[in-house]
Parts: C-alpha cells; structure tokens; sequence
C-alpha cells in the first residue's frame, strides 16, 4: 500500500480540513439539497451561479496568486500547475451524459456526498447509481484498451 | 425608479436571496484552495468513484488511481463530515444568521435535537441520474468540481466546453421532466 503523497505527517488532515470547509461550504449554501439545484436548472432561482463561479474565482485566485511567491506545495513538492485537460469527444460526450444525469436528478459527486452528511440517507440511492455508473464505464473501458498499448499517462 | 427594478428582478431571479450562496461558493473555493496551496492537487469529487473502486476490482481502468486513492477517500470524508458541521449548527438552529435563509425544500426532522434534512426527490430519479454521473463524470474527465471550480478556476478550455455542455443538457432535461409533470 504506498501512496505517492502521504509522507509528510500533515497530508492527509490538510486534506481532511480542505474537505471539511468544501462541505460546509456545499450544506450552507444549500447545494446539498438536490430540489435547489432543480430550482435552478428549471430557472426558479438562479443562485447556483453565485456558489459555483464564485468558488471558481477564489479557486483561481488561489491557482494563479500562489505562484508569485512560491512555486512548488510545502507538503508534497508538487509544482503548482493549472488543471488542465485535454479537449477530445469524451470531454463533450461524457459532459452530455452526466448533463442527463444532473438535469435527472439534482445531484452531482460532490453535492451528493454533502447531502449525505446533512442527513440526507435517501441520497445513498444516488451514491450507489454513481458507483454503478463509474463502472460501467470502468468496465467498458478496461476491456477497450486492453489490447492497446499499456502506457496511457493518467490524466 | 431604477432601484426599485433592481430590487424587482433581483427577487425575481434570487427569490431565496443570494448571501448563503455567495458565502457556500466561496467557501467551497476556500476549501478547494487550501488542498491546493498545501499539495498542488486541484482535488474534484468524481474520480473518488474510481479511485475508489479499486480497492475491490482489478480492472485497469481503477488500478490507475491506486496512489491517490487514500487520500481521496479521506476529501470525500471531510465533505461529509463539513456538511453534517453545518447540519449540527445552523440546520439544527444552535447558530443562526440572516446569512443563512434555512431549508425551505424537501423535509426537516428533529432526531434527539439533531436536525436532519430528507429530500422529496424521488428515489428512481437519484438512482437513475447517479449512474449516468457515474458514466459521465468520468468519461467527460470531470464534474461540477472538477470542471466547474477547478477547471474554470484554471481556464481550462476543456473545463469551459464541458461545463457549458453539462449545464446546458442539464438544464434543458430538468425542464423536460419537469414538464411531463414529474415532481420533485
């Protein structure tokens, strides 16, 4: 069991406290409750805009601001990086895909486990449906590129 | 005149207010901020699926989050555990705010001074919307998460396209169901 980024004794709880603050963050402001995020998709109340542009700009002020006084994590030596994906048909495929399943039911990864924590045991039928659902796509995956060539970097 | 329009369409368009959504977001980006300014990880939820999904199959497609798997069961447990936070003060009333409008959907139930929230959304429609977020997110490389805070935080090209498309699609089948009549 080696983990690449478990060495330094405060990994894990900085990540914990991290986590900690993105639930809190997701309970207050209601986004743990799948019948908001309805509201807003179905243009009843637009204030989901406000939670997630405006963790995107704190998270990019974060992202881009650090690098001007550092440019390696204290804790992992890790060179700050942008998140940055290659753009191929999965991206728009798969965005497609998880667009039916948010529009279905309200939910998405994140949200989803909040929800949980808020009390919410009924969401666990949501959490098993992604389970299944990564899969599925795991599996479908896996047997496709198992012939190919074994060295597809993680992305 | 003109403030009174404001003040108009902004109830219109915000009819729960905006300040827990804004202080949620930021909170959210805090809590994204933190992991990345103390490891260069620009953590998502979704790929905990997989991630996690290796602890009990083989299938090369989980095996290849073996190293991160550890500590993303461990973000997951913190989402959980900062949610219930906010469920044990402000959802059971020990702190309020006029921040914080409380739950005005699904059902609020007290358990020996705890309150819970459930949601009214019908189990078919978690079950079946989980499985295709279980497809999607990790076939479409990222979720509102990853794509939405990290990505946009990042500007990511990918993330624009893919938070564009899973927006769009979202909101034009919550209408949809909507429409047919199914509620919540």
């Amino acid at each position: 069991m080696s983990s690449e980024h478990d060495q330094h004794p405060l990994f894990l709880p900085l990540v914990f406290v991290g986590g900690l603050i993105f639930g809190f963050g997701l309970g207050f402001s209601h986004m743990a409750q799948p019948e908001v995020v309805l509201n807003f998709l179905q243009f009843e109340d637009f204030g989901l805009l406000f939670v997630m542009f405006g963790a995107a700009v704190v998270t990019g002020i974060g992202f881009f601001g650090i690098k001007q006084f550092r440019s390696d994590a204290p804790l992992t030596g890790a060179i700050y990086g942008r998140r940055l994906k290659t753009l191929d048909r999965n991206v728009v495929l798969g965005g497609g895909i998880f667009g039916v399943g948010w529009g279905l039911s309200g939910i998405c990864p994140g949200a989803a486990y909040a929800s949980l924590g808020v009390g919410n045991v009924f969401i666990l039928y949501g959490i098993a449906g992604m389970f299944v659902g990564a899969y599925i796509q795991g599996f479908w995956r896996s047997s496709r590129t198992e012939g190919d060539a074994p060295t597809t970097a993680a992305d | 005149m003109s403030t009174t329009l404001t003040v108009a369409v902004l109830a219109e368009l915000f009819p729960n207010g905006i300040s827990h959504y804004v202080i949620g977001g930021l909170l959210v980006g805090l809590g994204t901020a933190v992991i990345y300014l103390g490891t260069g990880i620009a953590a998502g939820a979704s790929t905990f699926l997989e991630s996690t999904l290796s602890y009990a199959s083989n299938l090369s497609r989980f095996q290849r989050y073996h190293a991160s798997r550890d500590w993303r069961v461990v973000f997951t447990l913190g989402i959980v555990a900062g949610a219930a936070v906010y469920a044990l003060t402000f959802q059971s009333g020990l702190v309020s705010s006029a921040l914080q409008p409380g739950a005005n959907t699904g059902e609020l139930r007290d358990i020996g001074g705890v309150t819970i929230w459930l949601t009214d959304v019908q189990p078919w429609r978690l079950f079946l919307g989980g499985i295709l977020i279980g497809i999607g997110t990790r076939l479409g490389k990222g979720c509102t998460s990853g794509h939405g805070v990290c990505g946009i935080g990042s500007a990511s090209g990918a993330s624009f396209v893919g938070v564009t498309t899973f927006l769009l699609v979202a909101i034009g089948v919550a209408q949809l169901v909507a429409a047919t009549g199914v509620s919540p």
